[in-house]
C-alpha cells in the first residue's frame, strides 16, 4: 500500500441554481488577460446540453482520455508515444477558437464620443475581444443555457447520442420527456485526475502532479507549446494561451489551498454546494483501477482506490508515507470521504475516461422530484420517489451516461439514499419516528442519515471546507514564494513606500487589456 | 568587403546564436516555445506545418551530408562523384520542394490566413519569414537552376571546405569569392539566420521532447524541491521583468 494525499472537491448538483457567480469569480482571479480571453477554468453548463467547447464529451471525434487496447493495456485514446511525437508539428486532434467561442466585448466609447446633435442613436457594436473587429455574436462559452437552443441542441448532447445508441427506444422517450423541460447545471472544474492524460501526453514533462495534495499543473517555464495536453484531456480543461503560445489549466487556487482556504468557486458558490476536502488512496491502486475492462465495474474500482482514513493500517501506511498528522486528521473529517465512499451519493464524472477524477458530484434528485408530482405521487413519500426513479427511464439513463458509464443502478442508488433522507427528514420533524425498512433499503443507520442531511442541507463552511494548511513549519516560507508578493518580503522593496512594478513605475491596475483595433 | 563577410560574418553570427540562446534561456523561459496558434488556424496548419517541418528535417541532414562529408569519403565508400551528385541533387530537389510547398502555405496561412493570426505574429517572427523565405528560394535555385537545368557546380571543392575552416578558425574567404553569387547569397543568409535564431521561435528546435519516450506517464514533482526552485525563481522574475 503506497498512500498519497488528495485533495478533491464535490458538488452537491441539486443545489446548483446556474447563476455562474463561481465561473465569474474564477475567471476574474485567474483569466482575466490577455491570451485567455476564451477561457473558462471553471464553467457551468446545462445538461442536456452539448457543453464547452462543444460536444467535447463526444470521444470518438476528440480522442480525450485513456482507452484499453486490444490487449486490455492502458493507453491513450489518442495514441502510442512514437504518433504523438509525429503529430507534434500538427496536432490533429486539439480544438479551434470556434469549438469553444469567440469572445466579444462591445465598443461602449463609441456611445460617448459620438458626435453631440448626431441624429442617429449611436451603436456598441460588438467587436472580437481577439482582434478587434467586428464579429457577428453567433455563439457563447454558454450558448445552451437553460436549454437554449433545445430542440437543435439537445440532441447533439454526446450523452443523449450515447444514450439513444444503447437503447434506441428511448429516442421517442427523450423528446416527450425533455418537453417537460428536464434539465440540471454542471459545474466543471479541471477534475485533477489521479491518472491525469493531460500529464501523460505532455511531451516535455511540464506538466505534473503534486505530490503532497494531487494538484495538476503546467510548469510555465517548461511548457513548449506541443498542445497535446490539450487535446488528451477528455474535459477538455487545459487550454492554449495564444499569446504565450503555452498552455494553461485550473491551479485548484493552490495558493489558497495551502493557506487552508477554499478555492475561489467554492468559497462564492451562491447555493452553497461545493465540498472540498482531503482522500487517502492507494497509489499502488490507480492503474488496475483505469484499466478494469468492464465500464460497469469502473465506479465501484475508482471508490476502491481511496482509503479509509480511520483503517489503523492506512493511519500507519499515511505516516509512513510522510504524511502529516494534521493532515490525517483532516482526511478523516473530509466531507469527500463521507460523500464519496461512507454515504455512497457522490460519483464521478464520466468514469468511462479512465483518468479517475477527482472532482465528483451528488446526482441531481430535482428532475425525479418533479417528475414524481407531475405523476400525481407524494415528492416526499419514499414509496412514491422510488417508484418514479426506477420507471423514470429517460433522465435515469441520462445521468447514468454522464456519471456511471451507463450503469443505471449506481445512479439509482445514489438517489435513493437522496430521497430516503428527504423521507427520513420528514418523519422525523412529523412524528419523530422513523421507518426502519426504509433505512434497511438503503443500508445507512439513522444517525448516518441525518448527519447526511446536516451536511447536505445546513453544512457551514467549516464542514463543507475541511482543508489543513501547508505545513505551518513552513509558512512562512510558502508564503514568500506562493500566496503573497515576493516584494514584501523583509528587506524588499515592496516594504513600505508605494508598490512598484518589476521594471519600476506604478503597478498596474489592471493587466494589460489590448486596445481595440 | 568579401573577405571581411566570409571570415567575419560566420564568428558573429556564431557569437550571437551562443550568447543568445543562453540569455533567452536564462531571462525568457515562458517566451521558449513553438508559439503555437494552432488554435486558431487548423486546417491550413494541418498541411503546411508537416510538409515544411519534415521537408526541412530531410534539408538539414542533406547539407550535413553535402557540407561535412568530404569527396575523399564517399569515393572511398565507392560512390563516384557523378552518382553523388545526382542523389544529392534529386533528394535534395524534393526535399526541398516539399519544405517549399509547407513553407508556402504558413506564409499564407499567417499573412493573408485572417486577423486573429495577425495578431499573435511579432516582428521576430516576419523577420524570420523574410529569411527562410529568401534562403529556400536561393537553395532551390541553386539546385534546380545550376543542378539539374544548368551546368552544375561541385560546391564540396569550395563552399563545404570553407564550412570546415570555420571550425578550425582557419576560413580562407577566397574558397567562396570564386563560388557563383547564389553560394555566397546562401551562406549569409545562413549567418543571418544562425543570428537571429535565439530571438526567433526556432528555439523550439532544441526543445525536441526525445525523453518523453522513455518517461513514466505521470510526472510527479513533491514541493520543497518547488519551493526552493519558485523561490529563487520569483527572485529571478522581479528583476527580469515579466
Ligand atoms: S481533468 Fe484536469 S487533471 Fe484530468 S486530464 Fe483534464 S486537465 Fe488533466
Ligand atoms: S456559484 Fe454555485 S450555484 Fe452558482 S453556478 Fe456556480 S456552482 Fe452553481
Amino acid at each position: 500500500m503506497r498512500v498519497m494525499a488528495q485533495v478533491a472537491m464535490v458538488m452537491n448538483l441539486d443545489k446548483c441554481i446556474g447563476c455562474h457567480t463561481c465561473s465569474v469569480t474564477c475567471k476574474q482571479t485567474w483569466t482575466n488577460r490577455d491570451g485567455v480571453e476564451y477561457v473558462w477554468f471553471n464553467n457551468v453548463e446545462t445538461k442536456p446540453g452539448i457543453g464547452y467547447p462543444r460536444g467535447y464529451e463526444d470521444q470518438e471525434r476528440w480522442k480525450g482520455g485513456w482507452e484499453l487496447d486490444r490487449k486490455g493495456r492502458l493507453r491513450l485514446r489518442s495514441g502510442g508515444r512514437l504518433k504523438r511525437l509525429a503529430q507534434l508539428f500538427a496536432n490533429p486532434d486539439q480544438p479551434v477558437l470556434d469549438d469553444y467561442y469567440e469572445p466579444v466585448t462591445y465598443d461602449y466609447d463609441r456611445l460617448h464620443s459620438a458626435p453631440a446633435g448626431q441624429k442617429a442613436v449611436p451603436v456598441a457594436r460588438p467587436k472580437s475581444a481577439i482582434t478587434g473587429k467586428d464579429v457577428k455574436v453567433e455563439w457563447g462559452p454558454n450558448w445552451d443555457d437553460d436549454l437554449g437552443g433545445g430542440p437543435d441542441l439537445v440532441p447533439q448532447d454526446p450523452n443523449v447520442r450515447a444514450m439513444v445508441a444503447a437503447d434506441p427506444a428511448a429516442a421517442d422517450k427523450v423528446k416527450a420527456s425533455f418537453e417537460q423541460t428536464f434539465m440540471f447545471h454542471l459545474p466543471r472544474i479541471c477534475e485533477h485526475c489521479l491518472n491525469p492524460a493531460c500529464v501523460s501526453a505532455c511531451p516535455s514533462s511540464a506538466m505534473y502532479k503534486r505530490e503532497d495534495d494531487g494538484i495538476v499543473l503546467v510548469d510555465q517555464d517548461k511548457c513548449r507549446g506541443w498542445r497535446m495536453c490539450v487535446s488528451a484531456c477528455p474535459y477538455k480543461k487545459v487550454y492554449i494561451n495564444h499569446v504565450s503560445g503555452k498552455a494553461e489549466k485550473c491551479t485548484f487556487c493552490f495558493p489558497r489551498i495551502e493557506a487552508g482556504l477554499p478555492t475561489v468557486c467554492a468559497e462564492t458558490c451562491v447555493g452553497r454546494l461545493r465540498y472540498i476536502g482531503l482522500v487517502l488512496y492507494d497509489a499502488d491502486k490507480v492503474a488496475a483501477a483505469a484499466s478494469v475492462p468492464d465500464t460497469a465495474d469502473l465506479l465501484e474500482a475508482q471508490r476502491d482506490v481511496f482509503c479509509d482514513p480511520h483503517d489503523p493500517e492506512v493511519i500507519a501506511a499515511a505516516r509512513q508515507a510522510g504524511i502529516a498528522e494534521d493532515w490525517i486528521d483532516a482526511a478523516q473529517r473530509s466531507p469527500i470521504w463521507k460523500l464519496i465512499s461512507e454515504f455512497k451519493v457522490a460519483l464521478p464524472l464520466h468514469p468511462e475516461y479512465r483518468t479517475l477524477p477527482m472532482v465528483w458530484y451528488v446526482p441531481p434528485l430535482s428532475p425525479v422530484l418533479d417528475a414524481t408530482s407531475a405523476g400525481g405521487g407524494d415528492d416526499a413519500s419514499a414509496d412514491d420517489v422510488f417508484h418514479a426513479i426506477t420507471s423514470l427511464r429517460i433522465p435515469m439513463e441520462y445521468l447514468a451516461q454522464v456519471f456511471t458509464a451507463g450503469d443505471v443502478d449506481a445512479v439509482a442508488g445514489s438517489l435513493l439514499r437522496l430521497a430516503a433522507v428527504r423521507t427520513h427528514m420528514r418523519r422525523r420533524s412529523l412524528d419523530g419516528g422513523q421507518d426502519d425498512a426504509l433505512l434497511e433499503r438503503v443500508g445507512l443507520t439513522a444517525e448516518q442519515v441525518e448527519e447526511l442531511y446536516r451536511l447536505l442541507a445546513i453544512a457551514k463552511m467549516k464542514d463543507r471546507y475541511v482543508i489543513p494548511p501547508a505545513h505551518k513549519e513552513r509558512a512562512a516560507e510558502l508564503s514568500s514564494w506562493a500566496s503573497g508578493c515576493s516584494l514584501d518580503s523583509p528587506g524588499g522593496p515592496g516594504m513600505g513606500g508605494a508598490p512598484t512594478a518589476p521594471g519600476g513605475g506604478p503597478v498596474p491596475v489592471t493587466i494589460g487589456k489590448r486596445r481595440l483595433r | 568587403m568579401a573577405t571581411l563577410i566570409f571570415t567575419v560574418l560566420p564568428y558573429v553570427a556564431l557569437a550571437t546564436f551562443v550568447v543568445g540562446h543562453v540569455a533567452r534561456y536564462r531571462h525568457d523561459k515562458l517566451g521558449w516555445g513553438t508559439r503555437t496558434s494552432e488554435v486558431f488556424e487548423k486546417r491550413w496548419l494541418m498541411w503546411g506545418s508537416p510538409l515544411f517541418h519534415f521537408g526541412a528535417l530531410f534539408v538539414i541532414a542533406g547539407h550535413a551530408g553535402g557540407l561535412l562529408v568530404p569527396p575523399g569519403l564517399t569515393r572511398a565508400l565507392g560512390i563516384s562523384d557523378h552518382l553523388y551528385h545526382q542523389i544529392a541533387v534529386w533528394a535534395g530537389a524534393v526535399a526541398g520542394t516539399v519544405m517549399c510547398v509547407g513553407l508556402a502555405i504558413l506564409f499564407a496561412r499567417r499573412f493573408f490566413g485572417g486577423h486573429r493570426l495577425r495578431i499573435v505574429t511579432t516582428p521576430m517572427d516576419r523577420v524570420l519569414y523574410a529569411l527562410l523565405i529568401a534562403e529556400t528560394v536561393v537553395g532551390m535555385w541553386q539546385t534546380v537552376a545550376i543542378n539539374i537545368f544548368g551546368s552544375g557546380y561541385e560546391y564540396r571543392g569550395t563552399v563545404s571546405v570553407w564550412f570546415r575552416q570555420v571550425f578550425t578558425l582557419s576560413t580562407d574567404p577566397a574558397l567562396l569569392t570564386g563560388a557563383p553569387m547564389v553560394y555566397r547569397l546562401h551562406v549569409i543568409l545562413a549567418c543571418l539566420i544562425i543570428a537571429v535564431w535565439p530571438f526567433t521561435r526556432l528555439v523550439h528546435v532544441w526543445s525536441v521532447p526525445v525523453g518523453y519516450l522513455a518517461r513514466p506517464f505521470v510526472v510527479y514533482r513533491r514541493r520543497p524541491q518547488r519551493a526552493v526552485r519558485a523561490g529563487t525563481r520569483m527572485a529571478r522574475a522581479a528583476r527580469r521583468g515579466w
